[in-house]
């Protein structure tokens, strides 16, 4: 067992200090690309917390709508496959909360600012 | 040194010139680099642009319309009136500066997110969706007899394409496969009309001025094909940056983008301008993801390309709000 802090606790301590102590004095393109790793160490830190989780619900409904059993990319990869030949599309039920609860839980992660995913919270 | 180069070239061409200054890289890729810089002639200095794949690089990558193609389609542009710079030199072998051309520097702004916010853009806002309108239009009328030799394309050769790109990366996106399937299932087939398509005509190749728009830039992806593909690409929600209820570009809607187009003499096809921005938005995504690959891959291992791998999952709610629909 590793002892604390967390990853989380240390990307975060990273993070913070880089937007609040060095940002303000980096100018031009260099500044540009801290504020992308500055990004990059935050949605890590968002997947740390949330990825087991979404993961799990998601291999669920995978198990559930394909009726079969394996790792999360394999049931991925059977799903991709039946859509592809047509075995299953918009009016299977269940694909589509699937597929947008999926892609909810991939947004939280990857870009919780679009505006897409935002307006999706909203209507939920 | 570039500079050196550039002030010996421009000598050979620009009347009276004595040098150039202020030479910087604005972009530069692996094998294609844009610059900035001001010719130094006896009444003041003029503002100039240089596009080139540097000495060494050969033919363009697949896709890619080439620089001579580029420079030829930007002159007939800004001959035929519309707004693009003007070509002041294609180079030649003595210059020793690559292939590519020079062309007029033409102020504005191309960044979308102060188009979108700033306030001296305020004017041009509203009237830009109309605008451009009439600028495709004026692009897709181009005198078809003077264009140069580009790549034909379909929809049924672009859908093949963005398959054959995705399940090269062999990782599994069941909504890229339903994207996939429904571009399959609604193929228009060959279009009844067949114009220059600019290809990537969106935020970023458009000089916008508080006037509206100034010039079309970056003709890489020219191409013969439908021409409601320029229509549908403008539209996808990628290029409205945060303003996704105004779909041409965040400015403005997709009538006021049509109403441009007829005034130029040309009609859209509302149905098929949908379709190519199904299209574009899966292919938008597949483009991310295709730069995830080239991150992992070397050489450009830099975090921004790492990062936009991360964005295509932006692509998969854009082709879910528009194939399924939540609710209302």
């Amino acid at each position: 067992m590793q002892d604390e802090p967390t990853p989380t606790e240390l990307i975060k301590a990273v993070a913070d200090f880089l937007r609040n102590e060095i940002s303000p004095q980096i100018k031009g393109h260099n500044a540009f690309k801290l504020r992308v790793g500055i990004n990059a160490l935050d949605l890590v830190m968002r997947q740390l917390t949330m990825e087991q989780g979404a993961d799990d619900t998601e291999t669920a409904r995978l198990k559930q709508l394909l009726g079969s059993d394996g790792s999360l990319i394999e049931l991925n990869r059977a799903l991709s496959e039946k859509i592809a030949k047509g075995e299953v599309d918009l009016q299977t039920p269940g694909l589509a909360d699937h597929l947008w609860r999926t892609t909810m839980d991939k947004l939280a992660v990857d870009q919780p600012n679009y505006a897409s995913y935002k307006r999706e919270l909203e209507t939920k | 040194m570039i500079e050196d180069q550039l002030g010996r070239c421009v000598a050979s061409w620009y009347p009276g010139a004595t040098g150039v200054t202020g030479a910087a890289k604005l972009s530069g890729g692996a094998s294609q680099e844009t610059w900035t810089f001001d010719i130094v002639h006896p009444s003041g200095s003029t503002g100039a642009i240089l596009r080139r794949a540097p000495p060494g690089y050969g033919a363009s990558p697949g896709r890619a319309a080439g620089l001579d193609a580029e420079a030829t389609l930007m002159q007939l542009a800004h001959d035929a009136g519309l707004p693009s710079p003007r070509v002041m030199h294609v180079l030649k072998p003595e210059d020793d500066l690559g292939r590519g051309f020079i062309m007029q520097r033409i102020e504005g702004e191309t960044i979308a997110r102060k188009i979108l916010r700033d306030e001296q853009f305020a004017k041009a806002r509203p009237i830009l969706a109309r605008q451009l309108g009439r600028v495709i239009a004026g692009i897709h009328g181009l005198p078809s007899a003077k264009l140069p030799k580009l790549r034909e394309m379909s929809a049924t050769k672009e859908i093949a394409d963005l398959e054959r790109e995705y399940r090269s990366f062999n990782w599994p996106r069941p909504v890229f496969e339903l994207g996939l399937r429904w571009l399959r299932e609604r193929d228009p087939g060959p279009s009844k009309e067949v114009t220059l398509v600019h290809g990537d005509f969106r935020h970023g190749n458009l000089i916008i001025g508080p006037d509206g728009v100034r010039a079309v830039l970056d003709w890489e992806l020219a191409h013969f094909g439908d021409p409601m593909e320029d229509l549908g690409w403008i539209c996808v929600n990628s290029w409205r940056f945060g303003g996704i209820d105004k779909p041409v570009g965040g400015f403005g809607t997709r009538e006021e983008l049509f109403a441009g187009y007829r005034e130029a003499g040309r009609k859209a096809d509302p149905d098929r301008v949908m379709f190519w921005e199904v299209m574009g938005t899966l292919r938008w995504g597949i483009m991310c993801c295709g730069m995830m690959q080239r991150f992992r891959t070397g050489p450009d291992h830099s975090m921004e390309r790492a990062m936009i791998g991360r964005r295509s999952s932006e692509t998969e709610i854009d082709l879910l709000r528009l194939l399924a629909p939540r609710g209302g």
